[in-house]
């Protein structure tokens, strides 16, 4: 018996899982999955935690609940990596060997990369990218009466790279609608030139800062914070002071990539960005956050890249060439508040541009438009993510490749 | 598509006058770009980074971070600042005939 290894029960280690088990060979091939966590926490949904339109029971279930009966799963911290010897060593010590294992552990979010943050952590400084920060600043978001608002970016890639700005429009809508909007300096602190950096989306989305009076501070690279005097201040002697910091502090592959000698400076794994293999060994494929290709960390990139990955693991099973190839389709809604939203989809080549989606001139959804429609896709997503995505159901007229009908290239 | 005049060579180049074709870079045109911007002439420390820039580049099809210079390019974070003031990143892709350093949007 041969046996496939997926390290990880987040969004792309579970659709994997689903996948497979649905086209591989029982009587020849076993799929075991390992997670440190039960838990499965639908990580879109912290954006609305902080501003109470989501609460805890819409964003976590019990993971086991999304993996098939066929699969193994075993809940335990992984140790190691011994690529080597084609084996996984669990935090008690117990050996997993595999013929084919896929690396799906995601990336999160390492605060102490920056100097100064603990101090302030959870009393004026907070995130949203973990559940326990976005539930934390909800509360602080309760009792807070207004004052300098700072919304910082430390450095790129980060998962869901749209959500910061999602986070600010959110902001605006949320303390207009408490009658505080007045009371609210809202900056955004950024290491990019501007916002928004593709110039088709800039040309379309650039003046949505100035409409909600939202101020920016580019080319800012953090170099530390001073958390008693409510200063950042950056590489170049810049600063900005806050009264409240919401941060998306650096994002890493987990250190246990690191452990095991296959990461690159941020333990991401070095992947090839069309068929999804690892660099440096064979039998072993990564999706989702932990590679280091250049797409977008995003839950849609990943559900693209594991019909991919399906094919291509079927393919190197019966020894053929890895001809399925990931083209970096993403496809992201932008919440931007009053119950509007902007959609884009783009991949490796072609930028985000106006158009229609998923269907031809039918939509219903606008491209780097701000609709209502887009709105409720971006809502419905929580059903479609427990419901079809997870399972690896594919989504109709949604395939992994970009589709280009409808665009305006 | 624009394109653009710049040290007597006509390249094509996007909306904000990065090069999009790297087969048309060349050391006269970084020099141009490198006026343009304020940064004078280019020095012996700054081609060190935009050879690292390139390098990487073309292994990985992205432009490396900040801290990826540091680490692997082996160049200070302090130094790549004295070399390109306010935005190095964004300064030194652009001489280096490379896309400047993106979000998805
Ligand atoms: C605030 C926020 C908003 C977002 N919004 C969107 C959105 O609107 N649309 C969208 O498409 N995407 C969005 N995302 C991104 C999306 O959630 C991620 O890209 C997606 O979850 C990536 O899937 P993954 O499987 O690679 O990683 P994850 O889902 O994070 O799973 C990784 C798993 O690996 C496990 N693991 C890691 N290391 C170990 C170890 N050593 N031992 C044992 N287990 C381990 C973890 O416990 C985890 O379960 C958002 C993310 C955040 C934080």
């Amino acid at each position: 018996m041969k046996k496939l290894l997926i390290l990880g029960a987040g969004t792309a280690g579970t659709m994997m899982a689903n996948h497979l088990n649905k086209k591989l060979n029982k009587n020849e091939w076993s799929i075991t999955i390992i997670d440190q966590d039960e838990k499965h926490y639908y990580q879109p949904g912290f954006l609305f935690i902080p501003f109470e339109i989501y609460s805890e029971k819409d964003v976590i279930k019990e993971k086991r609940r999304f993996l098939p009966p066929g699969v193994e799963f075993i809940q335990s911290p992984i140790q190691i990596i011994e690529a080597e010897k084609n084996q996984v060593k669990l935090n008690d010590g117990k050996i997993i060997p595999y013929d084919i294992l896929i690396i799906a552990t995601g990336c999160r979010i390492v605060p102490s990369e920056i100097e100064g943050l603990d101090e302030g952590w959870r009393k004026n400084i907070f995130d949203f990218y973990t559940f326990d920060g976005s539930v934390a600043l909800r509360n602080k978001l309760k009792e807070w009466k207004g004052g300098r608002l700072v919304v910082h970016l430390a450095e790129m890639p980060i998962k869901c790279p749209v959500a910061p700005l999602e986070f600010l429009f959110l902001s605006d809508w949320f303390f207009a609608k408490k009658g505080i909007r007045k009371d609210v300096d809202i900056t955004y602190v950024t290491p990019l030139g501007s916002a928004f950096t593709k110039p088709r989306a800039s040309a379309v989305l650039g003046n949505l800062f100035v409409t909600k009076n939202i101020h920016i501070v580019p080319n800012f690279n953090v170099s530390h914070v001073e958390a008693d005097q409510n200063k950042l201040v950056s590489l170049d002697g810049k600063e900005v002071e806050y009264d409240l910091l919401v941060t998306i502090p650096t994002n890493m592959g987990d250190e246990m990539i690191e452990r095991s000698g296959l990461g690159d400076e941020l333990n991401f794994v070095p992947t090839d960005k069309h068929t999804l293999q690892s660099k440096n060994y064979e039998n072993i494929f990564v999706i989702g956050d932990a590679t280091d290709i250049p797409a977008s960390k995003a839950g849609s990139v990943a559900h693209f890249e594991a019909e991919i990955l399906t094919e291509n693991i079927i393919s190197f099973i019966n020894n053929k060439p890895l001809e399925a190839k990931f083209d970096g389709h993403a496809n992201c809604y932008i919440e931007s508040g009053y119950n509007k939203a902007f959609l884009i989809d783009f991949n490796y080549d072609v930028e985000p541009v106006e158009g229609t989606f998923p269907l031809a001139g039918i939509g219903p959804f606008s491209l780097l438009k701000e609709t209502r429609i887009n709105h409720l896709g971006k809502m419905a997503f929580k059903f479609i993510y427990w419901n079809m995505l997870l399972k690896g159901i594919p989504i109709p007229t949604v395939p992994p490749h970009m589709k280009t009908s409808g665009k305006k290239l | 598509m624009a394109e653009k005049l710049i040290a007597g060579y006509t390249v094509d180049v996007n909306e904000e006058g990065y090069l999009t074709n790297p087969d048309q870079w060349n050391k006269e045109i970084a020099a141009e770009i490198a006026q343009e911007l304020g940064l004078g002439e280019l020095t012996e420390r700054h081609w060190k980074v935009i050879e690292f820039l390139q390098n990487d580049f073309k292994a990985n099809g992205k432009l490396p971070t900040i801290r990826r210079v540091n680490k692997v390019g082996g160049i200070s974070t302090k130094e790549l600042y004295e070399l390109f003031p306010d935005g190095p990143l964004v300064k030194a892709a652009k001489v280096a005939g490379l896309s400047k350093p993106a979000s998805c949007v």
